[in-house]
């Protein structure tokens, strides 16, 4: 505000237009700054209606001061440097206030200490829409006095006084409303500190207040995880079930509830308390606070378990203690416990025997526990009265008190103490001696005996061992012999045969005449017994040799394929000579399924003659037969040389096959009569993987089968 | 083993004119074998059998026998002391002026693999003893037939 000079009085001001009012009052209208309304009024007055100083101070809120606001020609001093105490009655700026009319204050009127100009002034009082209203709003100073300038400061004062009413009024208004907006977000602020979810109702069930920890539970922002909002959704709906189901009850009420956390989708459980806030301004609520009591449930659960738990330790314990009694009865040695005054007060089976009289007992066994009572207190006693020795060893003799035997016992005795130390009582145990030293005396013996045994086995191993060896040796040493006599024999046919080549040969020269002519009957008879046993000893250097060969390894077979029919054939002309110095008839059957086979020609024929020579050695008069026939079964084909001869005792039957064996001794007329025939016959069957049966009985006759595969095995 | 019965026929024909024999002339055998009766004994037969015959009692005797005579055919005793029969017919065998003549192999080993040995020396025949003297003339007479039965067999002497 500028420092006006003081302008003089007779400067005229030309009276304000309706349009220079409407002006100012547009301007009120506009303004929201009470300064500024008051400012343009003063400055109006003095433009308008010729005033040179002009002051409008106001009283402050808190109705302590009347401060100025505005001022025109003041001087020296700016409208704050105005500042008058309310509560200054009886001066007469303050005294302003409470007229309805303006007032002259003359110069001398009011206090020096005052900020303004020292002249004359108008005062006219501003008030609100209500004229009557006090206190005042304020004071407009004017000056000089005039007429025209108390009609327009009148004017402006009426203007200005509503319109400063209102501002003042507007401006308390959101001032409340900031302090009312601060209590609710500390109430918000204080409500979210609480960790239980707190929520205010309405009775249709929805959301008015939430805190935080509720808004976790039951609000859900868009573009959170599906789960999250199923979740929300789920408690919400199981909230207001609970809520609608407590609803009607007047008293708060608590109750349990399940809900799922939106964020981590475990189950909690909440007790529900709910109370319905009655509010007539805006209807019927309902407060509901969750405390979380999962944990606590957890820890009921936990408490349960514990006691569940006891119980069983408390049953564990019974049976326990039934097992230890189970366990002392069945403890071989007696264990007795006696109390402090030496009282038997508990023992076991093995002490029973000793130290109770059995029912119906005789005397003397009822005689003999007294004493065995008497033996056992004193050594008790021993042991009560030692003082501070816990325990106690000794030999104590007790009787059988049926059988009157007397045993030696070792017995150890212990004290028992309770808890706090003090003697309840004493445990004995009572061991048999004369068990222990039987034990010891048989364990010797056993040891004795079993180290005695060791011995034995140790010799008889060793002895096992050394015959072992010795077989193994015999073994090689034979295998060497064989070898050997093998050899030999084959070195010895071979001989063997040189001279009687020579005598054959010379012999059948003979009886032919090729040297010196036909002989006389008699000496060709003669010679012709030498030619036959020639003929027999070179038989039997050849089944040597054949049985040396095939020992030896050295008779390989030749399989060929032939005709059964065709092999029979030939062994029944071989045999033709001798058959016809005989009386025995010789049939063949041959049957058509046995016709072919694939085998050693040779030495089949070699089986098949020798089986055929034996059994017409061997059958004086009667029948043999050779029957061939096809096994279908095995594949296998057999020729059965059948004859009605002498017969085999069941005793001979498996000698006969070994070498050197006949069962018959006689003489021989016809060749291979050694005993080797059988043997070869067998051994030959086997290297061609057949088989030499034998059937026979004394007198009525014999039957060698020989069963050959039907296809001999290659590569042999 | 062979029936005697048999044996007893061509000695009661007396000499059968020999197979083989050329413009009259029998065929010449020559018999090696250490054992003096066995060879006296076929020598006497075969000579009853009409063949002209020669001797020898070893290896180195049936080579300068055989150079000396140039037989028709030997018996071979493989068993001989000395140059034995094998020795003795791998030499003969070799030598192109004896190559010709057949050698009929005559042993007592009547072991498995003495027949093998035999023919791979060069053997033409092979006979066991103990062999009686008429098989022993059928045989050389059946070799010496196939012999001549060949058109060329008379060229290379």
């Amino acid at each position: 505000m500028a420092r006006v000079a003081v302008v003089p009085q007779t400067r005229r001001v030309p009276a304000a237009s309706n349009e220079e009012r409407l002006q100012l009052l547009e301007f009120l209208l506009v303004t929201h700054d009470v300064g500024e309304c008051a400012e343009r009024a003063v400055e109006w007055l003095a433009t308008h209606a010729g005033v040179r100083h002009a002051l409008c101070a106001a009283v402050d809120a808190g109705n302590a001061n009347l401060v100025g606001l505005a001022g025109h020609g003041l001087g020296r001093f700016t409208p704050s440097d105005f500042r008058l105490e309310v509560d200054q009655r009886g001066h007469p700026l303050v005294n302003v206030l409470t007229r309805l009319q303006p007032t002259v204050i003359p110069q001398n009127g009011y206090t020096e200490s005052v900020a303004i100009p020292q002249v004359p002034y108008l005062a006219v009082p501003l008030h609100g829409p209500v004229v009557d209203e006090e206190p005042r709003l304020g004071v407009l100073l004017v000056n000089p006095v005039l007429p025209r300038v108390v009609r327009e400061a009148r004017w402006v004062a009426d203007v200005l006084g509503p319109r400063i009413a209102h501002l003042r009024a507007y401006r308390g208004y959101a001032e409340n409303q900031r302090r009312l907006d601060r209590d609710r977000n500390l109430l918000q602020a204080v409500i979210d500190a609480v960790s239980d979810p707190i929520l205010l109702t309405d009775p249709e069930g929805r959301m008015l207040i939430a805190n935080n920890g509720a808004e976790r539970l039951f609000a859900s922002k868009e573009g959170e995880s599906e789960g999250r909002q199923r979740a929300v959704a789920l408690n919400n709906m199981l909230f207001s079930a609970a809520l609608s189901w407590s609803a009607a009850a007047a008293a708060p009420l608590r109750r349990e509830l399940l809900l799922v956390d939106p964020n981590e989708g475990a189950d909690l459980l909440f007790e529900l308390i709910s109370a319905v806030v009655m509010d007539t301004a805006h209807g019927t609520g309902v407060v509901s606070i969750l405390r979380n009591v999962t944990d606590l449930r957890r820890a009921t659960e936990e408490v349960e378990d514990n006691y569940r738990r006891l119980r069983e330790t408390e049953a564990e314990m019974r049976v326990e203690r039934d097992r230890l009694n189970l366990i002392i009865d069945s403890v071989a040695d007696p264990i007795l416990v006696t109390d402090v005054g030496g009282a038997i007060i508990m023992m076991n089976d093995p002490a029973e025997r000793l130290f109770t009289p059995p029912k119906d007992a005789p005397e003397e066994a009822v005689l003999r526990v007294g004493a065995n009572d008497a033996h056992f207190s004193s050594f008790v006693a021993n042991l009560l009265f030692s003082g501070e020795t816990m325990r106690y060893r000794g030999d104590i003799t007790l009787t059988e008190p049926l059988t009157g035997r007397t045993d030696p016992f070792e017995a150890v005795a212990g004290k028992i103490l309770s808890e706090h130390g003090e003697l309840i009582g004493v445990v004995t145990i009572l061991h048999d001696k004369a068990e222990a030293l039987e034990r010891e005396r048989l364990y010797e013996q056993l040891k004795l005996a079993s180290s005695e045994l060791e011995d034995k086995v140790a010799q008889a191993t060793a002895e096992l061992v050394r015959q072992n060896e010795l077989l193994r040796r015999q073994h090689i040493q034979l295998e060497q012999a064989s070898a050997l006599k093998s050899q030999f024999l084959a070195n010895m046919s071979h001989e063997f045969r040189t001279p009687l080549n020579a005598i054959l040969g010379y012999t059948s020269m003979l009886l032919q005449g090729v040297a010196g002519g036909e002989m006389a009957p008699p000496q060709k008879r003669n010679l012709a017994r030498v030619d036959s046993n020639a003929r027999h000893l070179m038989g039997l250097i050849n089944d040597i040799l054949d049985i040396s060969r095939i020992e030896a390894g050295k008779m390989p077979l030749h399989a060929t394929d032939f005709k059964v029919a065709d092999l029979v054939g030939e062994v029944m002309a071989e045999v033709e000579p001798i058959i016809a110095r005989t009386k025995v008839k010789v049939e063949t059957d041959v049957a058509a399924t046995a016709s072919k086979l694939f085998a050693d020609r040779q030495k089949l024929k070699q089986i098949v003659l020798n089986l055929l020579t034996n059994a017409l050695k061997f059958t004086p008069d009667g029948a043999v037969s050779v029957v061939a026939r096809y096994r279908p079964a095995s594949d296998e084909v057999s020729i059965a040389v059948i004859d009605t001869g002498i017969g085999i005792a069941p005793a001979d039957q498996e000698k006969i096959f070994e070498d050197f064996q006949q069962a018959d001794t006689s003489p021989t007329r016809q060749y291979s009569g050694a005993g080797l025939g059988l043997s070869i016959c067998r051994r030959l069957a086997d290297m061609m993987d057949g088989r030499i049966t034998l059937q026979s009985q004394v007198g009525k006759g014999s039957t060698f089968t020989l069963v050959l595969p039907r296809q001999a095995k290659r590569g042999r | 083993m062979k029936s005697s019965k048999r044996a007893s026929e061509p000695a009661a024909e007396a000499a059968p004119p020999p197979a083989g024999a050329v413009n009259g002339a029998p065929p010449l055998v020559l018999v090696v074998d250490d054992y003096e009766d066995n060879r006296d004994m076929y020598l006497q037969y075969l000579q009853f059998a009409g063949l002209r015959v020669a001797e020898a009692a070893n290896g180195k005797e049936a080579l300068s026998k055989t150079a000396e005579l140039m037989p028709d055919l030997i018996v071979m005793d493989l068993s001989l002391p000395g140059v034995d029969g094998w020795q003795a017919t791998r030499v003969i065998k070799q030598d192109p002026t004896t190559r010709h003549i057949l050698v009929l192999a005559l042993t007592g080993h009547a072991l498995e693999g003495a027949s093998q040995s035999a023919r791979d020396a060069g053997c033409d025949g092979f006979l066991t003893k103990p062999c009686l003297p008429e098989d022993l003339c059928q045989e050389i007479q059946r070799m010496l037939g196939a012999a001549s039965a060949r058109p060329n067999a008379k060229t290379r002497r």
